[in-house]
């Protein structure tokens, strides 16, 4: 192909933009919209994400050491437990410790001084890899000689995990409508911009214009209205989630609710609404003139 | 050159055929009329030749191409050995007269440099010098009509096919039209044309060919360059 020719055709596509202005003008809004919804709820879904993320991690269990057990053999354990496999970390925490720390909850601290330690018991604070298992992990280290008991909140892991998985089945679910949605609309939007140019492409067959040559000033506009599309819906996401975010963060629940800032996952979502504008302008455009090009 | 031999057409869900059993030829550097009334078949014939639709028998070649047998790809080669003329112009709106006769020769792949020397030179001969910047709805239907010649003529077509090119012109407009189709057939190019029309009076003011079509058949084909009052 002569570069003039793919030249002329880039310069077609251009002018097409301009000429054609309310149309690209609707395209770049439906992207823009289709984007930003889009994206709105899966941002939610990740900070949904991290947060369960972050009262997962804090999430522990409490393995209990034999009382006959002396302080050094019982710290011998924590080699055997931390090679379980679900075992995020574990720490040890003596009788005398433990005793302390319950002390230290307590205004008054005196009440503890005729307390022996032997009252208390060498104890692991365990963290898991992953809450959904830690029946398993509670049975595991029941095999371990020298457990005498474990302490974990079932209850609270299976709460974690049930809230997670419904989070991501609805986050998954309305991102895939919206998807349909965007797509439905989109080539909707650019079955009518090539519907109103049917006239042009059938002139452009009469004069002996091949497949290609009709379709690459098409293409051209799509890509660069894709990619003007996704530019636009990333400026305005950030501005909306920094809005929103200084909203929570300003108020009583933002210290409760950890936002994640927009800038530490701004290159993805940007990288994301190009990649998706850009598809969308490209096959939108090549599939919605398909049916003009049977002539 | 057009060869029609038994050639046979029926529209898709069409009860009767629009193309019926039809034999004519026309030959290199020909000019030809082809008259008849309204559904006789007159439009099927230029959607045959320019590979629109496809004849359902017969044998149908068309400046060496075989309509019965060709691809779908190898249709834009064909149709850039045609050149074609419609009562409603169908110049592209947003483009001004110069790019429109640009454009043709952009669709096969003629340089820039032959582009600018050539499509100033078409304008010229169809009297559109000083219009080259205006866009259709900014110039007369007779204006429009000549700009389309030159869309049609730019590459230098074997066959010129006109589709009713005076219908929405007056008397004087459609004498000037055909004259300049005379040219292109007569003395500057030597391109075969074929005129599909109702103008009587046109037809009978030049002496050409004139075949006569109804319901799909020719009822007569006679070099006087009479179209007869009865087949209208």
């Amino acid at each position: 192909m002569r570069s003039s020719k793919i030249g002329y055709l880039t310069k077609e596509g251009f002018k097409s933009i301009v000429t054609h202005g309310f149309m690209s003008f609707a395209s770049v809004t439906i992207i823009v919209a289709c984007l930003v919804i889009m994206g709105s709820f899966t941002l939610i879904a990740v900070n949904l994400g991290g947060m369960l993320d972050k009262l997962e991690a804090e999430n522990e269990i409490v393995a209990f050491v034999e009382e006959t057990f002396p302080e050094e053999e019982a710290r011998a354990l924590q080699s055997q437990i931390e090679y379980l496999p679900n075992v995020r970390s574990c720490q040890f925490e003596s009788r005398q410790q433990a005793k302390e720390e319950l002390a230290a909850s307590y205004d008054d601290q005196s009440m503890f001084q005729d307390v022996p330690d032997t009252a208390f018991r060498d104890r692991y604070i365990i963290y898991l890899e992953d809450i959904s298992l830690t029946e398993q992990t509670q049975e595991q280290l029941y095999q371990i000689i020298g457990v005498a008991e474990v302490r974990a909140h079932l209850q609270v892991a299976e709460s974690f995990v049930a809230v997670r998985n419904a989070v991501s089945a609805v986050s998954l679910i309305l991102v895939v409508v919206l998807v349909v949605v965007s797509v439905f609309v989109m080539s909707n939007t650019v079955k009518l911009a090539s519907f109103s140019r049917r006239d042009e492409i059938a002139i452009m067959k009469m004069v002996g214009a091949s497949n290609w040559f009709i379709r690459f000033p098409f293409v051209v506009e799509g890509l660069m209205l894709g990619l003007l599309g996704g530019l636009l819906a990333f400026v305005l996401q950030w501005g909306i989630y920094d809005v929103v975010a200084n909203r929570i963060m300003g108020s009583l629940i933002g210290s409760l609710i950890p936002v994640i800032p927009f800038a530490t996952f701004s290159a993805v979502v940007l990288l994301i609404y190009l990649g998706v504008g850009l598809a969308v302008g490209i096959f939108g455009s090549s599939i919605a003139i398909r049916n003009y090009l049977q002539v | 050159m057009v060869i029609f031999e038994n050639v046979s057409m029926t529209y898709p869900g069409g009860d009767a055929p629009a193309i019926d059993n039809m034999s004519f030829a026309i030959d290199d550097g020909e000019f030809v009329f082809l008259v008849g009334p309204s559904g006789s078949g007159k439009t099927s014939i230029i959607k045959l030749i320019t590979g629109e639709v496809m004849a359902g028998s017969g044998n149908l070649n068309v400046n060496g191409f075989d309509l019965r047998r060709i691809r779908r790809r190898k249709l834009p080669a064909l149709r850039r050995t045609i050149g074609v003329i419609f009562q409603d112009y169908r110049l592209i709106e947003d483009m001004t007269i110069y790019d429109n006769v640009a454009f043709a020769m952009h669709i096969v792949g003629a340089p820039n440099r032959d582009i600018r020397r050539r499509v100033p030179y078409v304008l010229d001969l169809v009297g559109l010098s000083g219009r080259e910047k205006r866009y259709p709805r900014e110039v007369s239907g007779g204006e429009q009509q000549r700009a389309a010649v030159a869309r049609a003529i730019v590459n230098s077509p074997r066959l010129l096919i006109a589709d009713e090119p005076t219908g929405n012109l007056d008397p004087a407009r459609s004498l000037e039209l055909m004259l300049l189709m005379d040219r292109i057939n007569d003395n500057e190019m030597g391109t075969t044309v074929l005129v599909v029309t109702h103008e009587k009076e046109l037809v009978n003011s030049f002496s050409k060919r004139v075949v006569a079509i109804d319901e799909g058949r020719v009822i007569s084909d006679g070099m006087d360059g009479y179209y007869s009052y009865e087949i209208q």
